[in-house]
């Protein structure tokens, strides 16, 4: 990416909002969303949230399909590596979105528009801050057609 | 078999009524509840919309039902508070109408919207239509799902056996459910029996404590495990697996009558434990004289047989040949239908705070040092002496909030410290006299609870200083006596105080091993530390995990009276739960599509639950799921390679609908 594209890409990022597609799940990160509202924690409005029971059930195709109907980004929130409610679900996610980045990568999107994040039911604070910093991102990487 | 899979008929036209919450101005103060409803009209299959200042109210329960009866409804769309909140509710509601229970879809639009877009009213309307299109658009996809029940095990396993698991574990014995208590230590009794006295009334801890933990010991429903830890949890509510490990005593329990002969002839002394380090215990010892078992335990790191094999004093001595130097851990398998948390927490580390002193100078000390040293039965036999010289003080002053309300340590009030000493200013004015000069240094009292303002009143009218700041430092006179600097907010002046005893009030915080504990039962803590309930004011003793219950400090700090209270809650919790023998499971499990899958085993192979076998069905090999096992996680249907799998109430299908719906705004 030059920098002339870059400068360009700024100027437009004021009207630019990203529309992202969080699946979190319903033990940790959809709670630490609740708790998030429930201490009137601020952030952007950008995130349309759908819950499942368990980050493992986020199946590829769900992200795929999300990019495929103009996401900007796709947030996946599950319980922190050791607390999910399944035992051991977050691993397959995170093995499963280590592998989608890559494919991502080979499909020239890049693969910083989808975001795995661990945030625990109390964590509001976090959710806000990483969802905060998402929005941020992807106002810097500029909307997902032309600049995939 | 496999199941029939409930499909939807065509005839099942989806007929949506939509509500759309205000809840008072909870919604309504941010978002447009009125055109959110007015938008959500337009919707395809939308029969009605309406918006109502409190849907969850009876009122507003009864419009859905009317609606359902006359107009026909058959899915329900409820945008409100999250679904965590009244999901249950409306599920209900809908049910009592007629309709299946899983028919309902909540659109978050106040945890998720209102209260986090507070200044972005249209913003904020804008992402409630978007909720409520996802909401409508997943609800066509819904399918009726019947509840099952599961029989439960009518017992109950209580971790921690300090006032709250003794408490819990007593009223669910009673209740009838068989009790499994497991304690680390070797006495059950836990912080509340190594008090003295117990704020507002002064009770004598052991004089009300004792009696109950007498009663466990004697209730023919109580298993007591001390001296024993929990290993791995598996299963789930009303049927889970527990694994215990029992340490060796080195002393046979069953044999053991608690004469204490061993303990006198054992000619090792080190320091006790319970009694802060102060006193002195053998190498065969019981922590304390009211220990409940009263078994003795060979503590194998100071015994010399264990050192070098040179003494078998104890075992030739023991009347009834109770010592068994050769005792192996004891691994025990229960099944249990209930959990109860009772793990309790520890006290603040006081040398984390350098500046004052403690550990460094002899005369400084925590207020768990000083329940021990003013007990009757603690090191000193009740006499309240200074530590370096053993003469009785003539001034003391106590530091209040030492580790908690305090950015660098615990950030929350330990909510008993003021009580505490106040309680300890009172045993000092009483004990050594009125002219013995006690000091409080606190940053705010809070003295909130029954008779405890009253109590305040009686320590101060007891000529007790109160001083409101916090001194930075404290220094350590050549003659032993300690002093320090501080600033009096209350008549605005600097003050130097000079004691022969500083206590220091300290924060309680999660116990040592809440995070193995935690990892075994794989519930959620809070950002405190502790185990986080599953509604703060109203599910106070439950946690997200069903089955599993919090009784005591370990949910948070607190005081005995609190303790108490919230352990008969956790304790009712799981009668209720248990009582009718069966508890319904939620049917959204697996479902494996016999002619598609190609019993490849991939969802074999990654379910935690192996609630996954291979099964034959006619010549070919299919995967099917033993839905008693099956916790409904939804992973095998995100990696099943040929979509086999439906994972109920949280479909491919519907997961899409939302996704779909959510972009087409
Ligand atoms: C100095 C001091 C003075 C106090 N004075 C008063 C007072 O006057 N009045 C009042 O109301 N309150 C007072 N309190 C508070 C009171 O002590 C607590 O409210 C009460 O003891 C909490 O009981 P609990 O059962 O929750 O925890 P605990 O007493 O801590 O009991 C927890 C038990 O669980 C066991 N355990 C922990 N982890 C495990 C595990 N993994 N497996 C098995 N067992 C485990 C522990 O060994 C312990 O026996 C005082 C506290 C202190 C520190
Ligand atoms: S339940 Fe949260 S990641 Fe599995």
């Amino acid at each position: 990416m030059t920098d002339a594209i870059t400068v360009e890409k700024f100027a437009d990022a004021k009207e630019f909002e990203p529309k992202i597609i969080g699946f979190l799940c319903n033990w940790c990160c959809y709670g630490g969303a609740d708790m998030a509202g429930l201490g009137r924690m601020q952030y952007p409005t950008n995130i349309r949230i759908i819950r499942v029971m368990c980050s493992g059930r986020v199946d590829p195709q769900f992200i795929l399909e999300a990019f495929r109907r103009g996401a900007d980004g796709v947030f996946i929130g599950g319980c922190h590596l050791g607390d999910c409610h399944y035992v051991e679900g977050n691993y397959r996610t995170q093995r499963r979105i280590i592998i989608l980045k890559e494919y991502l990568r080979s499909m020239n999107i890049n693969p910083e528009r989808l975001r795995l994040e661990w945030v625990s039911a109390s964590e509001g604070e976090k959710f806000t801050r990483v969802v905060k910093d998402f929005v941020k991102v992807l106002k810097e990487l500029g909307p997902f057609n032309d600049s995939s | 078999m496999n199941k029939e899979e409930p499909q939807k008929s065509d005839k099942d036209e989806p007929r949506i009524g939509i509500y759309i919450c205000h809840c008072g101005k909870n919604i309504a103060g941010t978002v447009d509840s009125e055109s959110v409803a007015e938008y959500a009209a337009t919707l395809p299959n939308v029969v009605t919309a309406k918006d109502y200042l409190y849907t969850c109210s009876e009122p507003g329960q009864n419009m859905i039902r009317d609606d359902i009866k006359e107009l026909g409804i058959n899915r329900v769309v409820v945008a409100a508070c999250t679904p965590k909140m009244h999901e249950q509710t409306f599920r209900k509601t809908i049910s009592d109408a007629g309709l299946n229970p899983y028919v309902l879809e909540v659109a978050n639009i106040r945890e998720q919207c209102s209260w986090c877009h507070m200044k972005e009213k249209e913003n904020a309307t804008e992402k409630a239509k978007d909720l409520v299109r996802m909401a409508i658009s997943r609800s066509r996809d819904l399918v009726p799902l019947e509840r099952t029940t599961i029989p439960v095990d009518k017992s109950a396993l209580v971790i921690g056996g300090g006032i709250a698991g003794i408490e819990t574990a007593l009223d669910m014995a009673d209740a009838g459910l068989k009790v499994y208590l497991v304690e680390r230590e070797t006495s059950i009794g836990g912080k509340m029996a190594q008090l003295d006295k117990t704020f507002p009334t002064l009770d004598c801890s052991a004089c009300i404590l004792t009696p109950k933990m007498v009663n466990v010991s004697r209730h023919p429903d109580i298993t007591l495990l001390t001296y024993s830890e929990v290993k791995n949890v598996d299963g789930y509510v009303g049927n889970f697996k527990v694994t215990v490990e029992r340490k060796p005593r080195y002393v046979i329990e069953e044999a053991c009558t608690g004469c204490g002969e061993c303990s006198f002839v054992c000619p090792v002394r080190v320091p006790n434990e319970f009694d802060m380090n102060r006193g002195k215990r053998a190498a065969i010892y019981v922590p304390f004289p009211q220990a409940v078992p009263l078994k003795f335990t060979i503590d194998p790191e100071h015994c010399l047989y264990f050192k070098n094999k040179m003494c078998t004093t104890c075992k030739q001595l023991c009347p009834k040949n109770a010592v068994d130097y050769d005792q192996e851990p004891e691994i025990l398998d229960l099944t249990v239908g209930s959990i109860v948390v009772a793990s309790g927490c520890d006290t603040f580390d006081a040398t984390k705070i350098p500046e004052l002193g403690y550990g460094r100078y002899p005369n400084v000390i925590t207020n768990m040092d000083f329940e021990r040293i003013v007990n009757a039965g603690g090191p000193t036999e009740g006499h309240i002496l200074r530590p370096s010289d053993n003469k009785e003080p003539k001034s003391v002053a106590i530091i209040q909030c030492v580790g908690a309300r305090d950015e660098e340590n615990e950030l929350y009030c330990c909510r008993y410290g003021c009580m505490a000493a106040m309680k300890q200013a009172y045993l000092l004015k009483e004990k050594l006299g009125s002219d013995t000069d006690v000091y409080i240094c606190y940053i705010d009292l809070r003295s909130f609870g029954k008779g405890y303002e009253e109590f305040y009143r009686k320590v101060r009218n007891m000529g007790v200083k109160f001083i409101r700041g916090q001194p930075s430092e404290v220094l350590q006179n050549p003659d032993g006596s300690l002093v320090f600097n501080v600033y009096n907010s209350n008549i605005a002046r600097h003050m130097k105080i000079t004691v022969d005893i500083v206590i220091l009030t300290l924060a309680l915080t999660p116990p040592k091993g809440i995070d193995e504990l935690q990892r075994i039962l794989r519930i959620s803590r809070g950002a405190d530390g502790y185990f986080l309930e599953a509604h703060v004011k109203l599910q106070p003793a439950e946690t997200h995990t069903k089955g599993i219950m919090l009784a005591g400090t370990c949910m948070a700090p607190r005081d005995i009276t609190d303790t108490v209270t919230h352990a008969a809650n956790a304790a009712a919790k799981a009668i209720d739960l248990l009582a009718p023998g069966e508890v319904p499971i939620e049917p959204i499990t697996a479902w494996v599509d016999e002619d598609i899958c190609s019993g490849c085993g991939i969802c074999w192979y990654i379910c935690p639950y192996a609630a996954i076998k291979i099964v034959d069905v006619e010549g070919h090999s299919s995967a099917e799921v033993v839905d008693a096992l099956c916790t409904g996680c939804g992973t095998c249907g995100a990696a099943c390679p040929s979509n086999a799998i439906t994972h109920r109430h949280y479909t491919s299908n519907q997961i899409m609908d939302m996704v779909i719906a959510a972009l087409e705004g």
